[in-house]
C-alpha cells in the first residue's frame, strides 16, 4: 500500500497496463508532457513516443483514430482533457465507438478507454465545468465510469482498460490532488458499488467528487441521530441496481446526489427505478440547470454543498 | 508498357460486378424508403436509404487492384463498390442488404455499414468523412505493430468540407502514416453541387497545403486510376508517408436510389452517361472477353439474389448481442 494522489494512482494503473500489454497505447494532447493533471507523468519516457502519442488539437481525429486503432488490434487510452472538449468528438464516440461492434455484426470490437474528466474546476467557467455522465449512460454500447477516490482512480482505470468495451472514463477535475492509501495492482469490478458507510435510516447514493461532500453530510447526520447508508456508485453504466435496491429496501428511503444538473441527471434513473420497484420515498439532489458561472458566488450556485445533502437526509 | 491481359480482365470483372450489384440492389430497393415523395412498400426486399455508386466503378477497381488482402480500406455511405473491389462475397453482401442471416454484418448494418473484415474492409459509414479518422487510426496501429501494410481511405468530394478531412490528413502527415487518401469525386454532395459549396482550388490543393502530395486523375478511366494508384501505393510502401488521389467521376443516380435527381442539369447528366466508364472500357476489350465476363457476373448476381431472398431472417435474440460485455443483459436498465 502506498500514499498516492488520485492523479498518481491513475498514472500507476496505466503504467502497469502498458507494461503488461503491448497493445495498450495512450494518445492525446500533451500526454508526452504528462498531461495537464500529471496523470501521464513519466509514461512517454518509459514507453516511448510510439506508445504515448502526442497529438494535434484534433478531438475528432484523436477519438476517431482511436476507433481505427482499436479495430486494428490496439487498446487505446484516449485523452480528451475535459469532457467539454470531447463534445468535438461526439460523432466518433456515439456513432463510431459505441456502434461499431454492433453495426459490424461483431466483426470488430472497440476496446478503448476515453478519459473525459468532468466537474466544476474552480474558476474555469461554463465550458470547462460540466458533468455530462448521463449523456453517455444513454448510449447503448458504452460503459460509464466515475472514480471517486484515489484507490478507485487506480483500480477502476485498470478494470476499464481490461474491459474490452468502449469506456467513457470520467475523472473529476477537483479530485486529481485527493490523496489516499492505494493498493497497487488492484482491479475493481465494473458495475459494483462501494458501500462507504452502513446505516439503517436512509440510503444515500452518489459518485465522483460529491462522495466527499456526502461523507461530510453523513457524519453530520449521524451526530443528529440519523443513520445513513452511503454508497459510491462508481460505475454509472452499468449501475449496481441490485445493491442499491437491496440497501433501499432495508432503509426504506433514498436520496441521490450528484454535481451534474439535476434535470434529466442520472439520479433520476436511480430514483425512478427505486420508486418503481419499492414504492418508497425518493429525493434527487443535483446542480441547478444553469451554466456554471465564472465569479465565485455564481460558481457556488452550481455546487451541491453538504448542507443541502444534510437537509435531504434529515427530512 | 502494355498492361497484362489478366490485369485488364480483372479490372473489367470488378467493374462489371459493381455495376451488376448496384443495378440489382437498386431494383430490389424500389419502395424501400419514404423520401422524395416515394411511399414505403411493405414487401420491399432492400429497406432504407440505398446510396448507389453506379458510374463510379473505375475508382474502387483501379485502386483496389493495387492492394493486397492484408491491406485495409475504409469507405463511405456509398460503399458497395469498395467492398466488392476489396474482394467481399457478393452473396454475403446481398444477404446484408436484404437483412438476412449470412449477411456480412448479420443484418445489423445494411448498406450504410457494410463491412467485411475477412478481406480487410473495415466498414462503410453513415457519416460523411467519418472513415477518415478511422483509416488514419488503423494506419497508426499498423505502424505501432510494425506491420507493412497500408490503408486506402475512400471518401467523397463532400467530405473535404468536414473537419475530420483536415484533422486526418494533418495527423497522417505528421506521423508519416501509410494511408492512400482517395477522394472519389462524383461532383455531388447529396443534392447540392459540390463546386457551389467548396472554396479554393479543390481537394488536391487542400491536401498539398497540408503536405500530402498526390495526383488528380480521370476517375472514369480505370487504367489511369490503376496506374496513378500503383505509383502512389509504391511510394507509401517505400515509406514516403501518406499520398492523395483525386479521382473525378460522376454519380449516375440520385443521392439515394429513390432520388430522381431532377435538380441536375439534363445536359450535364446526358454527357456523363455518355462517358460511362464501362462503355469506355468495353471499347478496348475483345468482344468475347466482355461477353464471357458479363455472363459470369450475371450468374453471380442471380445466385446472390436467390440466396438473399431465401436466407432466413435473423433471430430476434441477435438484436441483443454484440453490444457490450460490461452490463450485458441489462437492456432495460
Amino acid at each position: 500500500m502506498a500514499r498516492m494522489s488520485y492523479a498518481q494512482a491513475a498514472c500507476a494503473a496505466l503504467e502497469r497496463a502498458m507494461a503488461a500489454d503491448a497493445r495498450v497505447v495512450a494518445l492525446g494532447e500533451d500526454v508526452g508532457r504528462g498531461g495537464i493533471f500529471g496523470q501521464y507523468r513519466g509514461l512517454q519516457q518509459k514507453f516511448g513516443a510510439a506508445r504515448v502519442i502526442d497529438t494535434p488539437i484534433s478531438e475528432s481525429t484523436i477519438m476517431g483514430a482511436a476507433v481505427g486503432m482499436a479495430l486494428t488490434g490496439l487498446k487505446p487510452v484516449v485523452e480528451m482533457r475535459v469532457v467539454d472538449f470531447a463534445l468535438c468528438a461526439m460523432d466518433e464516440i456515439v456513432n463510431q465507438a459505441a456502434k461499431a461492434r454492433y453495426m459490424l455484426g461483431g466483426q470488430g470490437r472497440v476496446p478503448l478507454v476515453a478519459r473525459l474528466p468532468i466537474g466544476i474546476w474552480a474558476g474555469s467557467a461554463a465550458q470547462h465545468s460540466q458533468s455530462l455522465e448521463a449523456w453517455f449512460a444513454h448510449v447503448p454500447g458504452l460503459v460509464v465510469v466515475t472514480p471517486g477516490s484515489a484507490q478507485d482512480s487506480h483500480s477502476l482505470l485498470a478494470a476499464a482498460i481490461d474491459s474490452g468495451d468502449p469506456v467513457i472514463y470520467m475523472e473529476h477535475k477537483e479530485l486529481w490532488g485527493l490523496e489516499g492509501d492505494v493498493v497497487e495492482g488492484e482491479k475493481a469490478e465494473l458495475g459494483k458499488v462501494r458501500v462507504l458507510e452502513t446505516g439503517s435510516d436512509v440510503t444515500l447514493v452518489t459518485w465522483s467528487r460529491t462522495v466527499q461532500t456526502a461523507l461530510q453530510a453523513t457524519a453530520r447526520a449521524r451526530q443528529q441521530g440519523v443513520s445513513v447508508e452511503l454508497i459510491d456508485l462508481r460505475t454509472i453504466w452499468p449501475w449496481d441496481r441490485e445493491t442499491v435496491l437491496s440497501s433501499a429496501a432495508k432503509t426504506r428511503r433514498l436520496v441521490v446526489a450528484h454535481e451534474a444538473v439535476r434535470v434529466a441527471g442520472f439520479g433520476a434513473e436511480i430514483a425512478a427505478t427505486v420508486a418503481e420497484e419499492l414504492g418508497i420515498p425518493v429525493r434527487r439532489l443535483g446542480g441547478a440547470r444553469i451554466p456554471v458561472g465564472y465569479s465565485r458566488p455564481l460558481e457556488d450556485e452550481s455546487r451541491l454543498d453538504a448542507d443541502a445533502i444534510l437537509q435531504a437526509l434529515l427530512k | 508498357m502494355p498492361i497484362p491481359l489478366g490485369r485488364v480482365l480483372a479490372l473489367y470483372r470488378t467493374m462489371a460486378r459493381i455495376r451488376a450489384f448496384e443495378n440489382a440492389a437498386e431494383e430490389a430497393s424500389k419502395g424501400g424508403v419514404s423520401a422524395f415523395g416515394a411511399a414505403l412498400s411493405n414487401d420491399v426486399r432492400v429497406r432504407g436509404p440505398l446510396h448507389l455508386s453506379t458510374g463510379q466503378e473505375a475508382v474502387p477497381a483501379g485502386v483496389c487492384i493495387n492492394l493486397t488482402k492484408q491491406d485495409l480500406i475504409t469507405s463511405t455511405h456509398r460503399g458497395h463498390g469498395h467492398t466488392l473491389a476489396k474482394g467481399a462475397s457478393m452473396e454475403k453482401m446481398m444477404c446484408e442488404l436484404f437483412g438476412r442471416v449470412g449477411g456480412t454484418n448479420g443484418g445489423k448494418g445494411g448498406s450504410m455499414h457494410i463491412a467485411d473484415f475477412s478481406v480487410g474492409m473495415l466498414g462503410a459509414n453513415g457519416v460523411v468523412a467519418a472513415g477518415i479518422p478511422i483509416a488514419v487510426g488503423a494506419a497508426h496501429a499498423l505502424k505501432v505493430q510494425g506491420r507493412k501494410h497500408l490503408v486506402a481511405c475512400f471518401f467523397g468530394d463532400g467530405a473535404i468540407n468536414r473537419g475530420p478531412f483536415l484533422e486526418g490528413l494533418n495527423w497522417a502527415k505528421i506521423h508519416e502514416l501509410p494511408v492512400l487518401f482517395v477522394c472519389e469525386d462524383n461532383r455531388w454532395s447529396a443534392m447540392t453541387s459540390t463546386e457551389a459549396m467548396t472554396a479554393g482550388a479543390g481537394p488536391l490543393a487542400r491536401a498539398k497545403a497540408i503536405g500530402v502530395d498526390g495526383v488528380e486523375v480521370d476517375g472514369n478511366d480505370v487504367f489511369a486510376v490503376a496506374a496513378a494508384a500503383a505509383s502512389l501505393v509504391e511510394k507509401i510502401r517505400a515509406g514516403e508517408g501518406p499520398q492523395f488521389l483525386h479521382a473525378i467521376t460522376y454519380r449516375f443516380k440520385g443521392h439515394v436510389s429513390v432520388d430522381p435527381a431532377t435538380y441536375r442539369d439534363g445536359e450535364e447528366v446526358a454527357r456523363a452517361l455518355e462517358d460511362d466508364p464501362m462503355l469506355r472500357f468495353e471499347g478496348k476489350l475483345a468482344k468475347g472477353d466482355a461477353e464471357r465476363i458479363q455472363n459470369e457476373v450475371q450468374s453471380e448476381v442471380k445466385a446472390a439474389l436467390e440466396a438473399a431472398a431465401t436466407a432466413p431472417w435473423p433471430d430476434k435474440g441477435s438484436a441483443y448481442t454484440d453490444i457490450q460485455d460490461t452490463g450485458s443483459g441489462r437492456w432495460l436498465g
